[in-house]
């Protein structure tokens, strides 16, 4: 009798911890639950427009000012790509010229962005040298200047400086952008500083500190910045309207402007810009896809305290 | 090295009586500042690269910028000095700027700055609940449209907004009886800044929110365990308490990011109609009508004043939430 209550109440006390922990499954689940139901209509309408690019890109021309619109493409064509290769085939450049020049501008550009800016935010977030705040301070203000106000002392500096026309033109002045390194600077001010002051007492140089302690520790940061950094340079058509004067050397980003520019008049090139947004838009999500999943799980875990 | 000696000397020659007292201070300090240059040598070294690029190409041209704003230049000519006349005529005489750039400069401001700053917070937050996997489909889909800005997506938004019942927009519209014939959403001025504050907060979501949500989910789980036993009880108080003050950092990033957003889809209003000035002014913001001074009218010292003017106000703004989520000095 009293073991049959013994066993009854551990039963039941097992029983009642199970319940529990169903309930708590449950009720985590029906918030998460709530929140992803909720949340699919809204992702649904900001993917919406990306997904009518994709569509459009492939849409045939009968398709293309169909009455009613429709979004989804029906008879897929890679007409409209072709008509873009077209379209600058009769033109002194080829289209694959701008793609060659974007992807030249782009890999330097980010490499520069990412490498100069971590390096200038390194001793702005650690090292209390004299005239660090003035530094910080005019990167910080510089941060809110759009550079369309400042195009025309801008196109005198490179003008003066020679690099017209040439890649360094397109390069160097994106480099200058300051927000990779508020960025870089605002994450690693959450690096601890023992570990710095550790490694300088074990007699570690200051590179290799930088290179083998701050670095690892910012990874989810300078993941960001590529992300930043590859996104402005490859949508970047700026340089090119400025400080290019030679076709050969403008880029992807200016074609497609050019494309683009009278749209709302004419109705005759949409296919061929439709293929060039698409084209335009395929690298930016690529690299995002590759860092985001960095970013999002190196975040959650790197445990800076 | 003979000709060096004396300038570098340590033992400077002793100064008159009454001078010297306020000449070694003063030499005192400025060895002083030398010597902790020297010490951070390297850390200077750091820098450079980055500071040459920077004052090339930033601060050259906009001190250039403010000294043109006190000018009259037409690209041709020299500039001629005209002292604050650019300025007295744009608050006085520019009927253009104080009826239709500022009024819509203000609204287009408060909902894609404010409002979507905040909507991006909430929908971080809601993100981060999610478990993993989950999580990255949605920040993925929240931050896509970002990541197609720019003159890409004209093509997209003037075909979904064109004003016959070709777009599809109208279309869609008409098919379910909600309007009669189609409207003319690019034209009309009740339309178009709506229109533009929508696909400016719908491509907003970029490397702020990333920043945001990186910092929600790097918030130590333990510290919510921690609140609770202080007796905080709701999801709302820990948002306040806890998950706010552990990401200053970010949700200071975030803001600053919001700030160039606001002020980098300025010219949206002339990409989407095609044409600056915008049709009645209705979308004319302060950045079409720097364009418009500036590479239009070629009157370049006006359209200086006008950047300068946005400047001191995007500089306020920031001070504003540098001061909210700013390193305080006793922290």
């Amino acid at each position: 009798m009293m073991q049959e209550i013994q066993m009854m109440t551990t039963k039941r006390t097992w029983s009642a911890k199970w319940q529990d922990f169903v309930f708590a499954v449950r009720q985590v689940d029906r918030t998460q639950i709530g929140i992803a139901i909720g949340l699919t209509p809204l992702a649904i309408f900001m993917l919406l427009p990306l997904f009518y690019i994709f569509n459009h890109a492939f849409k045939p021309l009968h398709e293309l000012f169909l009455f009613p619109p429709t979004f989804v493409v029906r008879e897929p064509t890679i007409q409209n790509f072709s008509e873009l290769l077209a379209l600058t085939e009769s033109t002194v450049v080829p289209v694959a010229r701008y793609i060659f020049n974007s992807i030249v501008v782009t890999f330097l550009a980010t490499l520069g962005m990412v490498i100069f800016g971590a390096m200038c935010a390194y001793p702005l977030a650690k090292h209390k040298f004299p005239g660090s705040k003035i530094v910080f301070g005019l990167v910080l203000t510089s941060l809110l200047f759009a550079t369309e106000a400042i195009a025309i002392p801008r196109f005198v500096v490179v003008q003066s400086l020679g690099i017209m026309n040439t890649y360094w033109g397109h390069v160097l002045p994106m480099i200058a952008m300051p927000v990779g390194v508020f960025l870089l600077k605002q994450f690693m001010d959450q690096v601890p500083n023992e570990l710095i002051e550790a490694a300088k007492i074990d007699g570690a140089p200051e590179f290799f500190i930088f290179l083998r302690i701050v670095i690892p520790i910012v990874s989810p940061a300078m993941a960001t910045i590529t992300i930043l950094a590859f996104q402005s340079a490859w949508g970047n058509a700026e340089t090119s309207t400025l400080f290019m004067q030679d076709d050969a050397m403008k880029t992807l980003p200016f074609y497609m402007g050019t494309l683009t520019s009278n749209l709302a008049n004419s109705v005759a090139r949409q296919g061929a810009a439709a293929a060039g947004a698409l084209i335009m838009f395929i690298p930016s999500l690529l690299v995002f896809l590759v860092s985001q999943r960095k970013v999002i799980t190196t975040m959650a875990h790197s445990g800076i305290k | 090295m003979s000709t060096r000696t004396p300038i570098l000397s340590d033992h400077p020659s002793p100064a008159p009586a009454g001078l010297g007292e306020t000449k070694s201070k003063l030499s005192q300090k400025l060895r002083y500042l030398l010597s902790e240059i020297w010490k951070f040598r390297l850390s200077y070294l750091f820098i450079l690269p980055f500071l040459v690029l920077f004052v090339i190409f930033i601060l050259i041209p906009v001190v250039a910028g403010v000294l043109l704003s006190f000018t009259y230049f037409n690209a041709i000519e020299f500039p001629t000095w005209k002292g604050w006349m650019n300025y007295q005529n744009l608050f006085s005489q520019d009927i253009v700027f104080l009826q239709h750039v500022l009024p819509n400069s203000f609204k287009f401001a408060l909902f894609v700055g404010p409002i979507g700053y905040i909507f991006a917070f909430v929908l971080a937050w809601l993100i981060a609940q999610l478990p993993s996997t989950l999580r990255t489909w949605y920040a993925l889909a929240m931050y896509a449209p970002s990541l197609s800005a720019g003159v890409a997506m004209t093509v997209v938004w003037t075909v979904m907004f064109t004003g016959d019942r070709s777009g599809y927009i109208n279309s869609f519209l008409l098919k379910w009886g909600l309007i009669d014939k189609p409207l003319y959403f690019l034209i009309d001025k009740d339309y178009l800044l709506n229109i533009m504050i929508v696909i400016s907060i719908w491509s907003s979501m970029g490397i702020g929110f990333l920043a945001i949500l990186a910092g929600i989910l790097n918030v130590d789980k333990q510290l919510y365990e921690a609140g609770r036993i202080d007796g905080i009880s709701s999801r709302l108080q820990e948002v306040w308490y806890i998950t706010i003050p552990m990401m200053k950092p970010q949700m200071l990033f975030a803001a600053i990011m919001s700030i160039v957003h606001t002020l980098k889809s300025g010219g949206l209003g002339s990409t989407l109609t095609g044409s600056n000035p915008t049709p009645n002014y209705a979308g004319q913001l302060m950045i079409d009508h720097i364009g418009d001074f500036g590479f239009i009218r070629f009157e370049l010292g006006y359209a200086s004043a006008i950047s300068i003017v946005l400047l001191i106000m995007c500089f306020l703004l920031s001070k504003l939430f540098w001061k909210l989520f700013g390193p305080k000095e006793d922290e």
